[in-house]
């Protein structure tokens, strides 16, 4: 069971916890579960199509990664949202 | 006490005051976000607001108090595991029915609440109307952004989309046909299909006291109909340009509209540095220029589809709108006389009253 790192409004979403344990063995299996699991996130990080938002970066253990990357047990994912704006 | 939700950039701002002098900013919510629009139901009471956040998507909140905490409410996404995502929610309409609301959204959606905007449902009968594969999106997005109800009439709805024209059901929504006899798009080649429905709908509004009557601002033309949508008139002439935005009717005079003209679509700016209001109170047979207390010189600005508001009517109709530079201005008098409701506010998409 990887762990999941929550910051800003996704953590205070979920309960004010910053760390969740979720099971999964792709990125997007992992967000599709914590999403399911922690209800309040339901569509904050991925979009009706299972794709990450425009402007989130998932990062794996510190390498950025995308929605089929493979993730193991020990693995932490950080979500934070992009450099974007104005 | 008039109460104007403005929906800008950067947060929605809630202001009151009385016409004549400066409204006070009585809560900003959604700071840093950008809020497309925000309507207080006039039945319950509640706040709605849509919210596009720039990194969680668009979201639709309520609130009874709009200094407290805003709900999210559910069911504003299309369906899982399809081909496109909500881009935006660009309107938030009152229904006929005691709950129901609307909104609509990009991908030209329409979503339906059956109580009281907490929860949403898509409309799958324009989800999955045959042409949408010939939807056409313009520069903002395929956006449903003109909900239209028939007084007293739940079964009658019109809407209004960019870029795919008038749409009407009188069955409450389980079926959709075009209405867009007459109108006329020169951004087509001239020997464009007569039924093409590439329609870059801008605004529309219908006359409360006469419903088979409606105006319509166009990408390029202003228009009337008078049979509930399925046939447009050009009322253009007499206007600096035919280009905009926004419009509002008089509920009290069917024959009366207001839009804000822009010199083009090339050029989305006041004509000549000189904002002013164009009235009609003949349906569209003559325009007449409201401008006194607007600025009249080196004045650019663009005003949005949604940032043109009112409350009451006739006599007591007043007039609120907003640009991209922050100003909000206002009526009392129907828009006889004007002056500044707010100023350096962020960039404004939508204003409206809570009347």
């Amino acid at each position: 069971m990887c762990v999941v790192r929550l910051r800003g409004p996704l953590k205070q979403l979920a309960g004010g916890e910053a760390d969740h344990p979720v099971d999964g063995a792709t990125v997007v299996e992992v967000l599709r579960e914590l999403e399911r699991s922690r209800p309040a996130l339901d569509g904050w990080i991925l979009d009706e199509r299972g794709l990450i938002r425009r402007h989130i970066n998932v990062f794996v253990n510190g390498e950025q990664e995308r929605e089929d990357s493979q993730v193991g047990p020990d693995d932490r994912i950080d979500i934070l949202p992009a450099i974007s704006g104005g | 006490m008039t109460e104007l939700l403005v929906g800008t950039k950067k947060g929605l701002f809630v202001l009151e005051g009385e016409p004549g002098s400066e409204f006070e900013v009585k809560a900003r919510a959604f700071a840093g976000m950008p809020v497309e629009y925000a309507m207080r139901d006039p039945r319950s009471g509640r706040l709605m607001a849509s919210v596009t956040n720039a990194f969680h998507g668009p979201k639709i909140f309520y609130t009874d108090d709009p200094n407290g905490e805003w709900e999210q409410a559910q069911g504003v996404a299309l369906p899982e595991g399809g081909d496109e995502a909500l881009e935006r929610i660009w309107t938030i309409v009152a229904g006929e029915d005691e709950q129901t609301v609307y909104a609509g959204g990009d991908p030209g959606v329409l979503f339906e609440s059956r109580d009281g905007g907490l929860s949403w449902e898509l409309n799958r009968a324009l989800w999955e109307h045959p042409t949408r594969p010939d939807w056409t999106p313009g520069g903002g997005g395929l956006c449903l952004h003109s909900i239209v109800p028939w007084p007293g009439d739940p079964d009658k709805l019109t809407l209004g989309l960019s870029a795919v024209g008038i749409w009407l059901t009188d069955d409450g929504g389980k079926s959709w046909r075009n209405g867009n006899g007459g109108i006329s798009p020169r951004y087509l080649p001239d020997d464009a299909p007569a039924d093409t429905i590439q329609l870059c709908i801008h605004n529309v509004h219908r006359a409360p006291k006469q419903p088979e009557r409606l105006f319509m601002q166009f990408h390029g033309g202003v228009y009337r109909s008078d049979d509930a949508g399925e046939n447009w008139t050009s009322i253009a002439d007499g206007l600096p340009s035919d280009f905009g935005f926004p419009l509002v009717v008089d509920p009290d005079d069917p024959d009366s509209a207001f839009v804000i003209p822009l010199v083009a679509d090339m050029d989305r700016v006041t004509p000549d540095g000189c904002v002013r209001v164009y009235e009609t109170r003949d349906a569209g047979a003559s325009w007449t220029p409201r401008g006194d207390g607007l600025p009249s010189e080196h004045a650019y600005l663009t005003v949005l589809r949604q940032a043109f508001g009112r409350a009451g009517g006739g006599d007591q109709l007043e007039l609120y709108f907003g640009a991209t530079s922050g100003d909000v201005f206002g009526s009392g008098d129907a828009g006889a006389t004007w002056f500044s409701a707010a100023s350096h506010l962020p960039p404004v998409f939508s204003v409206r009253t809570s009347a």
